[in-house]
């Protein structure tokens, strides 16, 4: 399963790749990073067919996390893929927004791993 | 002799005459009118009885006397003219009277010399007359003249004297504006440090939300990576103990990765804790070495997340252009980071206000450059906000000048950063064009530069 992960700070990547080292050796995972809203649209139109799970932040300068979400649902109509936003901590506006806009889950900065393990478990 | 009591009369006459010009109703005027009087009489009396042998001598001793008196006294010095064109003749006089009582033979001898004579004297007399006369005229002249400037003159002083008083009076008006205004002056002065201040603490408070954002991310970096590194020496032990040394290198490898990537975040926490309270605090003042580049991106993002924090539907492409031949430049690091705030502040507010109009197409996007040139530093500023029009941006760098809705701009923010850059040497430039967008280029000379 492809996890096409949208932060604008860059050593986002360095630390994934750590985090899922053992997922990403036995090929579980795999991690796709993006640095803007806009180059995630670029590396989602490449990869259509896949199975894809995006993880994003939302405050990201340029696109932020809430457009992207709008964009992927509108155009991604069968099967969506999901989305998971990363909000920061105690963002209720934000978090609600994304809601309305579709998004399938929520985690808050910072990022909790075990969490967010088990919940890539349960998906895949 | 008709003469000597006519040249006498004449003579007291103007004397008096004189008199009265200089101090007029003494007693000398009352005594000087009998005199005149007195001799008319005596002159009347000679006529009418046969007393001539003694009325003569009398004309010679008081014409003798008042000639003295006219020689002697400086008062009476106008009447020597008069006295001189007149004396041959008396003289002349006196002898023909001295020969007639002293040797009355001598006298017919001499008595046609004595004619010729008195036809000279005669001659003599009309002729210094004339000339008198010429004189007096001319010095009457000459006397209306200064006595007109007198008057003028007087006239003038008393317009000096009354100009003074009004200079005075204003003068003293003057002073004690130039008091006030003094007084008003400091009083300003004071309330702008005041004011510097609370917009100090004002941008501050904007920045806080950033702050917080940009303090967050770094320390969540040093939390996961920490953890990182604590699974992987575990994970080492475990190879260790496997004697798998090749994995327990490349574990070792990731770990010294991570430590670094945990003391890079963490420096940078402690970077905008540094750069806030060197924000919050007064500047020192003090030049340091100072990387640019640094700066501005410090503050470009706390100025955007400050922004972001307040308005949390906005949003904007930020594009930075630093020019990595910039290393470090000699300025004073908070002042410069308040006029990069600033600008960075004008440019969101104006591509904020321009998303408001909800215009089709448009992407807010604000962008900070460096560049290093041969002796300068230009530091570079842009919006895509709608710029302003000529008549606001005459004004843009004085103090208190805002477009702003009171409560969001005090208007110091420009006049503040020309001070700043004014102070190290540079200059500021704008340029906009309405509807498209604002420029702002910091040109600082580069006096220590690359060290
Ligand atoms: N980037 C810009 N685009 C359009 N107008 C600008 C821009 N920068 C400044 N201005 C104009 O210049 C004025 C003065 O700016 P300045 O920064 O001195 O004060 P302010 O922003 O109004 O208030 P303060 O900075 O004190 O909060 C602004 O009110 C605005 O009209
Ligand atoms: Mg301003």
């Amino acid at each position: 399963m492809k996890i096409l992960v949208v932060d604008d700070e860059q050593d986002v990547k360095v630390l994934f790749q750590q985090r899922f080292r053992k997922e990403i050796k036995k090929e579980e995972l795999d991690f796709v990073f993006a640095f803007s809203g806009e180059e995630a649209l670029k590396k989602m139109a490449s990869m259509e067919q896949e199975a894809v799970l995006i993880l994003s932040d939302i405050n990201m300068p340029g696109m932020s996390g809430l457009e992207l979400l709008k964009k992927i649902k509108e155009n991604y109509v069968a099967p969506p893929p999901v989305v998971m936003m990363v909000t920061a901590y105690g963002d209720e506006e934000n978090r609600s927004t994304a809601k309305e806009l579709g998004a399938d889950d929520f985690l808050t900065k910072p990022l909790d791993f075990n969490e967010l393990k088990s919940k890539l478990k349960d998906i895949v | 002799m008709i003469l000597e009591p006519l040249v006498l009369l004449f003579i007291v006459w103007h004397i008096r005459k004189n008199l009265r010009l200089l101090s007029p109703n003494t007693l000398w005027d009352k005594y000087l009118l009998w005199a005149m009087i007195g001799i008319t009489i005596l002159f009347i009396v000679e006529k009418t009885l046969p007393i001539t042998m003694v009325t003569n001598w009398i004309w010679h001793v008081l014409i003798l006397g008042v000639g003295y008196l006219i020689f002697r006294l400086p008062v009476l010095e106008r009447m020597r003219t008069t006295l001189i064109a007149v004396l041959p003749l008396i003289i002349i006089n006196i002898i023909e009277d001295l020969v007639e009582i002293i040797y009355l033979p001598l006298y017919e001898t001499i008595e046609n010399y004595l004619d010729f004579a008195f036809v000279f004297a005669l001659t003599w007399m009309i002729a210094m007359l004339i000339r008198s006369n010429k004189q007096n005229k001319a010095l009457k002249t000459e006397r209306k003249k200064t006595l007109a400037e007198e008057e003028r003159n007087k006239f003038i002083s008393a317009q000096k004297e009354k100009l003074e008083v009004i200079v005075a009076e204003r003068t003293a008006e003057i002073t004690k504006q130039k008091d006030e205004l003094m007084h008003a002056f400091t009083e300003l002065k004071n309330t702008q440090s005041r004011l510097i201040q609370s917009e100090k603490m004002a941008s501050l408070g904007e920045l806080t939300a950033g702050i917080a954002h940009e303090i967050q991310n770094p320390l969540n970096f040093v939390n996961n990576f920490s953890e990182v590194n604590k699974e992987l020496l575990s994970e080492m032990e475990e190879e260790i103990e496997n004697g798998n040394l090749e994995e327990v290198k490349a574990l070792a490898k990731d770990i010294i990765g991570n430590e670094d990537k945990i003391m890079l975040h963490g420096k940078r926490a402690d970077n905008i804790v540094k750069g806030m309270l060197q924000h919050s605090r007064s500047s020192t003042g003090k030049k340091e070495l100072t990387d640019i580049n640094a700066l501005a991106d410090e503050y470009l993002r706390l100025a955007y997340h400050g922004l972001r924090a307040k308005d949390k539907s906005f949003n904007a492409t930020l594009i930075t252009d630093f020019d990595a031949a910039l290393k470090t430049v000699t300025l004073v690091p908070q002042d410069m980071g308040r006029v990069i705030l600033n600008l960075l502040t004008n440019a969101f507010y104006a591509v904020q206000k321009k998303t408001t109009e909800q215009i089709e197409g448009f992407e807010p996007t604000v962008g900070i450059s460096t560049k290093k040139n041969k002796n300068t530093v230009l530091i570079t500023v842009t919006d895509n906000g709608n710029g302003m029009p000529k008549a606001v941006k005459e004004k843009i760098f004085q103090p208190f000048f805002s477009t702003k809705p009171t409560g969001e701009g005090t208007g110091l923010g420009l006049s503040m950063s020309y001070d700043i850059i004014k102070a190290h040497g540079g200059e500021i430039e704008v340029t906009s064009e309405e509807s498209t967008g604002t420029t702002f280029i910091i040109q600082l000379p580069d006096a220590i530069p690359n060290h």
